[in-house]
């Protein structure tokens, strides 16, 4: 196992490109933690009835926080609470331009709404004092009680300019599919501030998370995720999102991207058939998708035979412009961004722009001083 | 109670009070009856063909077709509930009655497709106008929304809100969400400043199975279930503080019957009075906004097996003298005749005439038309 | 700033005059440790290495008011419920119950790995199989099962379902599917077999909304609709012919409140004499299945202290048999022991409630 320090030398000696990392995840040290940046009577709620989500939809994960084993801090730690230790292991170790934060908190999903925007507000504190102010280097989602639209725009009204916030924070399973009306008000708040709409893997919106209902392990929960995204992005699509609201930018975080020129093309054909259902579709679904979308490679999509990553992006080129590296520290499912490309010839450029120049644009980042 | 209704105009019955039937189902008369009253051409043609697409796995055959009395199928063809003139013979003639107030089911917020279902509101309300609230001046009827969406039922409401022959707004009772969450208060504010009461109506769907453990087998559970969902709702609007945000707003629960209301009250003041800190909005006890805020229609009358139980009901939650109202649920199998629905025992003194007429004249603000002088 | 209403200290009890069966006393499982003894070693590893600590979902947060009497956290730290010593002094001594019956709402049935699901439940068995009903002669308990695959269920009731400190199967009233269904069976063949009671309780994790329009944004909404899942249950396993098909199987209803039932009874009587032609083989009245198969235990009371309406509703229930004392230890719903009871009651109603009807229920000899 390498050290973290000689991580940091061979980082520096060997990156001549720039690394960006998309989806690392903070953690509170303890959940009391919170209760400075809540008003009395929800601190005197998160001590009582507390958050209520949904019963009987957990998944226990095969590590606690699911994460590597070597990343829980020294002292005892949750792993990702800990910015000294993070910067040790992560930024320093891999020498990262910026890295930006995914708190996985579940806000988004505590059914009680008033509380549910109290937690965001809770975090969003939380994030600014923990980790952005701090650390230069980092920057962050902003995390809103995206279930009700009101709460939502008062949320991104109040915080939604500040500097370390370059997303709206969401997770993939919602009560309702995202595409629909309830979300536009979140959507019109988010173009009007120039935010994207991040999304990550879990979340939980009330009902099972496949079409017949409820599966038993974790790994299907886990493998079974990208059908979340699936449905989201076949919504955001066929609801006219993109003719409403043609600025916003959609965030896929770790969701995989194999799929996306697939499903490009099966939207095309039903499109093609039943598009008199949806005539506020001026334009193919797959034009859509092209234009408004941004994946996450972790995890990295590790075909048996590496020139079959190849023929994957030749279905769908424009992912060269599209993905954006991430490690998902410190997750067990961590992609190391020394190892995660696949050893074969890629196409020109297209390292420089996944590990961070995609990133720079969409986030609108800074080149960093003394890089070529 | 087994009745048959009239088939000549000659079969009046006679009752002591003038009645208000709070609960009629007029139906179409083919499933193209409504195409014309579309207002725009492109939701015609999208009603013509994909039409509507509700949530799956809900089918329960009711025992009767159209769950509609054997009786009421009009004499020139059509579905039951379709012809007006035949509703007049057999219903609104046939008992003198004063008013009728009509709830078409036609279940145009459980599409999927919001903005359909917007445009089919508008088209049942053209259709309501034209052919049941023009021609016969004592039906009265809900305005249907989608209430799914909020944003669009507001617009629905300010389209023909003030239209007069619409007295309340025409809800079903299961829903996507519990109605007193948020996404549902635009819908509120916009009938409270109309005066229009919620007319909630068993039935609907929002995608949910119809019990807290899945989907029942058989429709007498669905149907002997439907209470419980008015149970869902009563405490939604309660406990998310809908009366102290919107204090003039009123709630008709129809065709849910009312013998659950007083312990749902005890069960809520109990609740309450130990976890109110949760909801700090409440100013006062639920018991109290239940009372203040909700009336009941009384079909399926409540047949307790000894009859003087019912005047027990009336003891446990006075006030529902005051709110009960008289309906039949014409032309449905479980029809509840004016002249014999009430059991036979003493009745608190001017209950008879509060349920039959009374209360709803009240609620919806018409104005009398029939003074009874006979016993 | 509104009242926080304050939980009170636990009742000192009440002296009845006479002994009490308790057909609800809660037990807690202090931690997914204290069953380790009871797990085998994969298990054990699995919860070590693993993010896995046993259930995540309860019923009963442990910071709401109504979940804890003050005064029921025992001095080790551990969880209200978890001390048989201080259930001794607070239950079985304080209001003389000669027979307690626990009820453990350890969350097995929010667990989606069947495997998982099972282990916990015999573990949980074990445990107060051990560490309760072999300590306490006055204690009785229900055994829990891994309900979302009914053969597996059946299979625990096969392991200790014989143990005579067992009367009773644990079923979360919010459940994957209605437990009058057919794919229930093994599980209730099961049950009848072993002369045990199928108990349905307040709670359950089936990842399905417990309303039929969806998902409460409250405890206090979640709480007091509860009431609604027992009803729906009700319905099913009467439409069902549950009790036909296993006709000596006893149902009790535990937490279900019950000042709801005679609505309820005249409601499903009557719509049953229009729609029995579906459901053939219910061959009488739905309200007297409920009558003669099912019992209730008392808390929550869900009543006014009017000593007529009191007797309004018993005389609708047209019952002397359905109701069984519960203290529902330590939950909060009485202020003082007097409480505990419905004011007004007659001599015959009480010893009835207090003990005669959970005794011939349960075959308490």
């Amino acid at each position: 196992m390498v050290l973290a320090a000689e991580r940091t030398d061979v980082a520096r000696a060997k990156r001549r490109l720039a690394v960006i990392d998309c989806d690392i995840h903070p953690n509170l040290e303890n959940p009391g933690v919170l209760d400075k940046y809540l008003s009395k009577r929800w601190q005197e709620y998160r001590k009582g009835v507390g958050g209520r989500g949904f019963a009987g939809s957990y998944y226990p994960r095969a590590f606690p926080n699911a994460a590597r084993t070597d990343s829980h801090p020294p002292g005892g730690k949750p792993p990702g609470s800990d910015l000294d230790f993070m910067r040790q292991q992560l930024l320093d170790a891999y020498d990262m331009d910026f890295g930006v934060l995914q708190p996985l908190l579940g806000s988004g999903g505590l059914r009680n709404l008033e509380w549910s925007a109290a937690h965001a507000s809770a975090v969003n504190e939380w994030q600014i004092e923990n980790w952005l102010d701090p650390e230069p280097r980092l920057r962050s989602g902003l995390v809103v009680p995206y279930e009700d639209g009101d709460l939502t725009v008062k949320e991104i009204e109040r915080r939604g300019k500040h500097p370390g916030f370059v997303q709206l924070m969401l997770a993939i399973r919602t009560s309702e599919p995202l595409g629909r009306r309830k979300y536009w008000k979140m959507y019109e708040a988010a173009e009007a501030y120039g935010l994207p709409i991040g999304i990550h893997f879990g979340g939980q919106g009330g009902y099972p998370i496949t079409g017949a209902g409820w599966p038993s392990y974790y790994v299907e929960d886990h493998a079974g995720m990208s059908t979340a995204f699936q449905a989201q992005v076949i919504s955001y699509i066929t609801e006219g999102v993109f003719e409403q609201f043609p600025g916003l930018k959609v965030v896929l975080i770790e969701g995989g991207f194999a799929w996306l020129p697939v499903l490009g093309w099966r939207l095309d054909a039903a499109w093609r058939k039943l598009k008199a259902e949806v005539p506020h579709l001026k334009r193919a679904p797959s034009e859509y998708l092209k234009e408004h979308f941004w994946v996450t490679t972790q995890p990295m999509e590790e075909p048996p035979r590496p020139e079959q990553f190849l023929e994957m992006l030749d279905m769908g080129p424009w992912m060269m412009d599209r993905l954006m590296f991430a490690t998902d520290y410190p997750h067990w499912d961590f992609d190391d961004p020394f190892e995660a490309l696949p050893k074969v010839k890629l196409p020109d450029g297209f390292e420089a722009k996944v590990m961070a120049e995609n990133a720079r644009a969409l986030y609108k980042l800074p080149v960093r001083a003394g890089r070529a | 109670m087994v009745v048959t209704l009239p088939r000549s105009s000659a079969d009046r019955r006679q009752t002591k009070y003038p009645i208000i039937d709070g609960d009629i189902h007029p139906t179409l008369k083919s499933p193209r009856a409504l195409d014309k009253y579309f207002l725009t051409d492109e939701w015609r043609q999208y009603h013509q063909s994909i039409g509507g697409r509700g949530f799956t796995g809900t089918s329960v055959p009711r025992t009767y077709p159209n769950a509609a009395r054997v009786d009421a199928y009009p004499p020139n063809g059509g579905p039951a509930g379709s012809d007006l003139d035949f509703m007049r013979l057999q219903l609104l003639d046939a008992w003198d009655m004063e008013y009728g107030i009509l709830q078409p089911l036609m279940g145009a917020a459980s599409v999927r497709n919001l903005e359909y279902g917007a445009a089919l509101s508008s088209a049942i309300n053209e259709w309501q106008i034209a052919e049941w609230l023009i021609p016969e001046p004592r039906l009265r009827s809900g305005l249907v929304v989608p209430y799914e969406d909020g944003p669009m039922s507001v617009a629905e409401i300010e389209r023909r809100g003030s239209y007069p022959g619409f007295v309340q707004l025409m809800m079903a009772m299961r829903t996507s969400e519990p109605l007193g969450r948020p996404k549902y208060w635009p819908i509120y504010e916009a009938a409270e400043a109309r005066g229009l009461p919620l007319g909630i109506h068993v039935g609907g769907g929002g995608g949910v199975p119809t019990s807290g453990a899945g989907w029942p087998s058989y429709y007498i559970e669905d149907h002997t279930g439907q209470s419980t969902a008015f149970h869902t709702q009563v405490s939604s609007f309660i406990f998310e503080g809908i009366f102290e945000r919107f204090p003039k707003l009123k709630v008709v629960l129809i065709e849910g019957g009312f013998a659950w209301v007083p312990s749902l009250a005890w069960r809520m003041d109990a609740a309450w009075s130990k976890l109110r800190g949760e909801v700090p909005k409440l100013q006062r006890k639920p018991s109290e906004y239940f009372a203040e805020h909700f009336w009941l229609t009384t079909q399926p009358m409540e047949e307790p097996p000894v009859p003087h139980q019912f005047v027990q009901l009336l003891e446990q939650a006075p006030w529902l003298q005051d709110k009960l109202m008289f309906a039949t649920d014409y032309p449905h199998w479980d029809f509840d005749a004016p002249d014999a629905c009430l059991p036979d025992v003493e009745l608190p003194d001017g209950f008879e005439e509060k349920l039959m007429v009374g209360n709803a004249r009240k609620l919806y603000r018409l104005p009398a038309r029939i003074e009874r002088t006979h016993a | 700033m509104t009242v926080q209403p304050v939980t009170p200290p636990v009742a000192r009890g009440h002296n009845f005059g006479q002994p009490v069966i308790d057909t609800d006393i809660h037990c807690t499982v202090p931690s997914a440790q204290a069953l380790f003894p009871y797990l085998s070693a994969h298990w054990r590893e699995y919860i070590s290495t693993s993010a896995f600590k046993g259930p995540v979902d309860t019923p009963y947060p442990s910071g709401a008011p109504t979940s804890a009497l003050d005064g029921t956290r025992p001095a080790d730290g551990g969880p209200p419920g978890s001390s048989l010593q201080l259930i001794r002094e607070q239950v079985l001594d304080a209001w003389s119950v000669e027979i307690g019956i626990l009820n453990c709402s350890y969350s097995v049935d929010g667990i989606a790995a069947p495997d998982t699901a099972a282990a916990m439940a015999s573990a949980v068995n074990d445990w107060l199989i051990a560490e309760w009903l072999d300590k306490e002669p006055r204690l009785r308990a229900t055994m829990l099962v891994p309900t979302r695959v009914p053969e597996m269920a059946a299979k625990e009731i096969e392991r200790v379902g014989g143990h005579p400190g067992i009367v009773q199967v644990m079923l979360p009233v919010v459940a994957q599917a209605l437990y009058g269904q057919r794919r229930w069976w093994p599980l209730f063949e099961a049950i009848e077999r072993h002369n045990l009671v199928a108990s349905f309780q307040f709670g359950g994790a089936s990842g399905f909304p417990m309303t039929s329009s969806g998902w409460p944004s409250h405890y206090v909404e979640e709480y007091v609709d509860m009431a609604q899942v027992f009803q729906s249950q009700l319905l099913s396993i009467v439409s069902e012919g549950l009790l036909d098909k296993f006709p000596t199987l006893r149902l009790a209803m535990i937490e279900s409140g019950w000042s709801w039932l005679p609505g309820f009874f005249w409601r499903f009587d009557k719509v049953w004499k229009g729609l029995r032609r579906e459901t053939p083989w219910v061959k009488m009245l739905p309200s007297e299945y409920v009558k003669e198969r099912m019992r209730f235990s008392l808390q929550p009371l869900d009543l006014p202290r009017d000593p007529v309406i009191v007797q309004q509703i018993f005389e609708q229930l047209d019952s002397d048999t359905l109701l069984m004392f519960s203290t529902d230890y330590p939950h909060w719903h009485f202020d003082t022991p007097e409480e505990a009871l419905p004011v007004g009651l007659t001599e015959a109603q009480r010893a009835r409630i207090l003990y005669d009807n959970a005794a011939s229920f349960y075959g308490f000899s």
